[in-house]
């Protein structure tokens, strides 16, 4: 990676860039199965706009981020740290991890909140081929009855969704594109 | 100095607000503690809310602030200029037309929408705070999910009183999960909050913040002999004639004189305008 597009691909305005993706990720973890259009930052190959907005909209030195196999590049790292100042770190300390879904697995390894302070949690962002509101159907807060997101593996999801209120939560990218799983929503495979 | 970061405070806190507040939504009715910051106001001016408003605000947003249901009272008039000036954002008095309301200890008459998110100012966010004091032995009872002495409490109530006469801050449960203090909205308000609108809270003194995403069951806690009643004075509005609205009681004279109007000054001005 050249010295030029280390630094190129920040936010243009950072107060309100960083507003308009943060609603749109709010808005998307508020309303599980939604599907967003988040953009604002350049990242590097082979992240996606999305997630590389989400990355500049949350993390900062305080939030520790976990890259993994496919998304680990010299480029991403030296981006990431550059733009945000987030130490990258091993998947079980991780507030923030990043991957397409086989990089990011087994679930296990992440921080899943405690008894009493279920909110220290990971959040995994996902990489997805395709994010479409097709497939498994969800239920739960957020929810007015039910909703349907093309999940990676409900099954692992499923899983996930069992330890609530403790677990992590998720979000899904797909170019410019953001959809969000919490903990709290009930799934259903395709029926 | 007149120029102020997009919203009045700097990234790094905006970020902080922000990934507690996407926690309170995957979590809904559990309080994220936070780093709560020095406002320019002081602590039980709604500290809390605008933190939270300031995190959640986009330019192109319009803003409208209620305190207690009134758009004209000096905490809701110095919360909305204070975001005209640090985030230029339009504002409204009209429920309709705002995307964000923060709200002081009502929630607005209008049925909100889908496009709208509800910042509530919070006071006290703890519901078991006043029935055990240790912060440390309510977090482990929300842990355990151990809401018995709420309900010795309302039970309280009504071997005394003969009725649960708790009136505002009524606790609820939210996705049969946590117990949560609606903030000191009057329990009329209670049934609301299963609404279609993203409710955000915000407790600045004591750095918690939570959230209720759409559609999420929000139960009043009660028994099944004395079922939850979300009662108003029996009154309609002296101004609009309303009958469905949460009513304030105002003493006119010294001879006991007095009038019942709509908290919500909003809907009540738009009820007489149809009406006129």
């Amino acid at each position: 990676m050249d010295g030029s597009s280390l630094y190129a691909g920040g936010f243009r305005d950072a107060p309100v860039d960083a507003a308009h993706a943060f609603r749109a990720a709010m808005t998307a973890m508020a309303r599980p199965g939604d599907i967003r259009r988040i953009a604002g930052a350049a990242p590097p190959a082979p992240l996606s706009v999305a997630a590389g907005t989400l990355l500049l909209t949350l993390c900062d030195p305080e939030t520790r981020v976990h890259l993994g196999g496919t998304v680990d590049t010299d480029a991403v790292r030296q981006w990431l740290s550059f733009h945000t100042g987030a130490p990258h770190c091993a998947a079980a300390e991780a507030d923030f991890a990043l991957g397409s879904w086989a990089d990011l697995m087994p679930l296990s390894r992440y921080r899943i909140g405690t008894p009493e302070y279920p909110d220290r949690s990971a959040t995994l962002i996902v990489e997805c081929d395709r994010l479409e509101n097709t497939g498994a159907v969800l239920s739960g807060p957020g929810i007015r009855d039910t909703a349907r997101l093309s999940l990676p593996d409900a099954d692992a999801l499923q899983g996930n969704a069992t330890l609530y209120p403790l677990g992590c939560d998720f979000f899904f990218t797909c170019g410019d594109r953001v959809a969000a799983l919490p903990r709290s929503t009930t799934i259903r495979a395709e029926g | 100095m007149s120029d102020y970061n997009f919203a009045y405070l700097d990234e790094q806190t905006k970020r902080m607000i922000r990934r507690a507040i996407l926690k309170g939504l995957a979590v809904p009715g559990y309080q994220v503690p936070f780093a709560s910051r020095e406002m320019p106001m002081p602590y039980g001016w709604g500290t809390g809310g605008v933190q939270v408003s300031a995190a959640t605000l986009t330019p192109e947003d319009r803003l409208k602030v209620i305190d207690q249901g009134a758009d004209d009272t000096t905490n809701a008039v110095s919360i909305r200029k204070f975001f005209e000036r640090t985030a230029g954002v339009a504002t409204t008095e009209a429920t309709q037309e705002a995307t964000v309301i923060q709200t002081r200890h009502r929630i607005p008459e209008a049925e909100l929408t889908e496009d709208q998110i509800l910042v509530y100012q919070v006071p006290i966010p703890e519901p078991l705070r006043f029935l055990e004091p240790r912060k440390t032995e309510t977090r482990k009872m929300h842990s355990l999910q151990e809401y018995g002495l709420m309900h010795v409490k309302l039970y309280e109530d009504i071997s005394q009183h003969g009725a649960i006469s708790t009136a505002y801050a009524y606790p609820v449960r939210v996705a049969d999960r946590y117990v949560m203090d609606p903030s000191p909205i009057p329990k009329f308000d209670n049934p609301k909050m299963e609404m279609a609108a993203i409710q955000l809270f915000g407790a600045g003194r004591e750095q918690r913040i939570y959230a209720v995403p759409p559609y999420t069951r929000v139960v009043s806690l009660d028994f099944e002999d004395h079922p939850f009643e979300a009662t108003k004075a029996d009154h309609p509005c002296d101004l609009c004639g309303a009958g469905d609205s949460y009513l304030d009681e105002v003493i006119m004279d010294d001879a006991g004189n007095r009038m019942f109007v709509c908290s919500d000054t909003d809907y009540c001005r738009s009820r007489r305008e149809e009406a006129a």
